[in-house]
């Protein structure tokens, strides 16, 4: 029996989901060998209840969304988290600086009692998460390598050292030395640091790795000349900076 | 029928969230309404105090597909916020990224979105078996953008190296003849699919509304030009609340929009019925053999009218890649002053015309934005339609019904995950 796979979106842009389409032809029927897709409204009409393995998309941002994802805690065996809304909350979080009054003010004027929300929040704030494909957006490559792991029953091998490493490997001046901030030597590598590459510095939407090195990511700011409170603002963006640069 | 009910909660094969209901009691229609239900999302709070540097890297999260629109259209809000003017090597190499989000955009909502419905199956996934040439050559086009746009910005979804003022990293000559050479034989795929086009009946309905689309004198527009209606004709890209006059109605989560008539139409009809004298050789005829003749007032040809753009935009991508080899790819100074100002900007993203207005203060630090998003444009138009096709299809069984309905909705491809977004902010 092929395990039953099930796409959910949340709150955010679907861009994951719409990446994880983004294979070569061959790659694609052969991962649809492995795999039944039951649901992922995106592309399909079908849907079923009856699912093992579900990816969630997006932030939690309604209460509507807390009863949702419950359910599909309670019907899927393994849950995974399917980028940075999800298992970090994400972009979507920056809202919560604004008290949500004032948001909705701002957002509707006088329209704002037609409109919901609340607070945004990870997956994990709701319910429990098995699994996370890290990143905004993931890599495809990495989507598939923890399908690949699941469809083994193993472990998915997620890196758990800094950006850096790959940075480095990938033979890039430091952009610290170029006068700009990077989040690189705090956050969880396996994006083969494709922001650096593209001539960028380290956000970090893909987390922090388990026990980041905070004492030398201040020895870093302070090298070159700077302090915490000047790049705070500036990687408040998913959410992940606030506890390593307090 | 005297009686239906249909209520299609979350449409599936769209981007977001959206409901369709219709009731009809004896014969008589008593609720029918596109109602969109996306979870509000508030980019315009998430982006303001955001350094300029930044402003870009969330706007592009407003939506998985059409990120590279909004992280341009942001970077050209700041520069004319700032008075940077970009050279003609960035220009260039941004239409080029245009091109690559077009063709993926289109190709997906053309054969993986909207293609299901004309074979009666609910995705993609059975295609695989039925119709496997097809899919397979759909997935090489949406690859090759891909790659079009990784070579240019990093990657597609979310793009990374374009800059307030031009590009943070520029991409090999060697990469660039190699996608030339794929961006040929991409022709003889799409051949195969007009070809397959060709067979499908889209379904015969009229209805004239006003056009809005973005409008050059030099070329089929998609980042400079001015807003142009079919109605009212042009107006400046820094007048467009005359043009979109937003309101809010009870059933949606995004905005409703108008101008001089009830609603109006953006996207690649829009384009068409507007610009289509400024497509290129193979795009013209692709149009003339589908049968897209302008004036176009049918909204299930905005499928039909995808495809041609994205003829185009092969034919296009290889123009820019042609002049940009000869012309030598030049690392470029990019020297930024952020000044307090205000910067608006348009561009037609895959679905229609995209505006972001930016007000900044001090420090390159943004105080105001608004955000307007073409399918928000759109939900007052898909609403009328469904006015007027209803009375026509009421004599057919609910689910020949619904499934016409839903089939219009996705003709508009809606991308509603971005809709919620094109709110008004006033920050007093």
């Amino acid at each position: 029996m092929k395990p039953k796979v099930a796409f959910f979106d949340f709150t955010g842009c679907e861009g994951c989901q719409l990446d994880a389409l983004n294979l070569e032809a061959e790659d694609l029927i052969d991962l649809l060998n492995g795999i039944d897709i039951v649901n992922f409204r995106e592309v399909m009409t079908e849907k079923a209840d009856n699912y093992d393995i579900a990816f969630v998309e997006g932030s939690i941002t309604t209460e509507g969304e807390i009863e949702r994802v419950k359910k599909i805690r309670e019907q899927a065996k393994i849950v995974v988290a399917l980028g940075a809304c999800a298992c970090i909350g994400g972009i979507n979080c920056l809202k919560n600086h604004v008290p949500m009054e004032e948001a909705l003010r701002i957002v509707y004027g006088k329209d704002a009692h037609y409109y919901n929300t609340i607070p945004a929040r990870p997956a994990d704030a709701v319910i429990k998460v098995d699994y996370y494909v890290r990143g905004c957006p993931p890599a495809t490559s990495e989507l598939v390598k923890v399908i690949k792991a699941l469809l083994l029953n193993k472990k998915p091998d997620i890196p758990n050292y800094p950006v850096c490493v790959e940075c480095k490997m990938a033979g890039n001046i430091c952009v610290y030395e170029k006068g700009q901030t990077c989040l690189g030597p705090v956050i969880r590598a396996g994006c083969n640091a494709v922001c650096i590459n593209s001539g960028r510095y380290c956000w970090g939407c893909r987390g922090l790795v388990d026990e980041p090195n905070i004492e030398s990511q201040k020895d870093i700011l302070t090298k070159y000349g700077l302090t915490a409170e000047q790049v705070i603002e500036k990687f408040k963006i998913y959410d992940t900076c606030s506890e390593v640069l307090k | 029928m005297t009686q239906v009910n249909i209520n299609v909660h979350h449409l599936t094969r769209v981007e977001g969230h959206g409901n369709i209901v219709l009731n009809v009691k004896e014969g008589k229609i008593e609720e029918l309404k596109w109602i969109v239900t996306e979870s509000p999302r508030f980019f315009e709070v998430m982006m303001r105090d955001r350094h300029y540097e930044d402003v870009n890297h969330i706007a592009s999260r407003i939506c998985g597909i059409c990120s590279i629109s909004h992280s341009t259209v942001s970077l050209q809000a700041t520069e004319k916020a700032f008075g940077v003017k970009p050279s003609e090597q960035t220009i260039l190499l941004r239409k080029l990224l245009f091109n690559a989000e077009l063709m993926e955009s289109h190709i997906l909502h053309v054969m993986f979105l909207a293609a299901p419905d004309f074979s009666v199956v609910g995705s993609v996934f059975p295609l695989i078996n039925t119709h496997k040439d097809i899919v397979v050559m759909s997935l090489r086009l949406k690859r090759l953008a891909y790659n079009l746009a990784e070579a240019l910005a990093g990657r597609k979804t979310h793009p990374l190296s374009c800059i307030v003022g031009g590009f943070a990293k520029l991409p090999q000559p060697a990469e660039l003849e190699a996608l030339r050479k794929r961006l040929e034989e991409a022709f003889i795929d799409l051949d195969a699919i007009v070809d397959l086009f060709k067979t499908l009946k889209i379904p015969d309905f009229k209805r004239e509304t006003e056009y809005i689309a973005l409008k050059d004198e030099s070329e089929y527009a998609f980042i400079r030009g001015q807003i142009a209606s079919s109605d009212t004709g042009l107006t400046p890209v820094e007048n467009y609340l005359k043009v979109t006059n937003e309101f809010c109605v009870p059933q949606s989560t995004a905005k409703y929009t108008k101008n001089a008539r009830d609603s109006y139409m953006v996207g690649a009809l829009a384009r068409f019925n507007i610009n289509h004298n400024k497509l290129l050789t193979r795009a013209k005829a692709a149009a003339a053999d589908l049968g897209l003749i302008a004036p176009n007032h049918n909204p299930f040809m905005i499928t039909v009218a995808q495809l041609v753009e994205v003829i185009h935009s092969v034919e296009h991508s290889i123009q820019i890649i042609d002049r940009l080899l000869d012309k030598g790819l030049k690392d470029e100074p990019n020297t930024v002053n952020p000044k307090r100002g205000r910067g608006i900007s348009a561009v037609e993203a895959p679905r229609g015309i995209l505006f972001h207005d930016y007000t900044y203060g001090e420090s390159g630090i943004l105080k105001e934005a608004n955000c307007v998003i073409p399918t928000n444009q759109n939900h007052n138009n898909i609403q009328k339609d469904f006015e007027a096709l209803v009375p026509l299809i009421l004599c057919q069984p609910e689910d020949e019904i619904r499934q016409t309905l839903e089939m219009l909705v996705r003709a508009y491809d809606p991308c509603i995950s971005c809709s919620t977004h094109m709110l008004r902010i006033d920050f007093k």
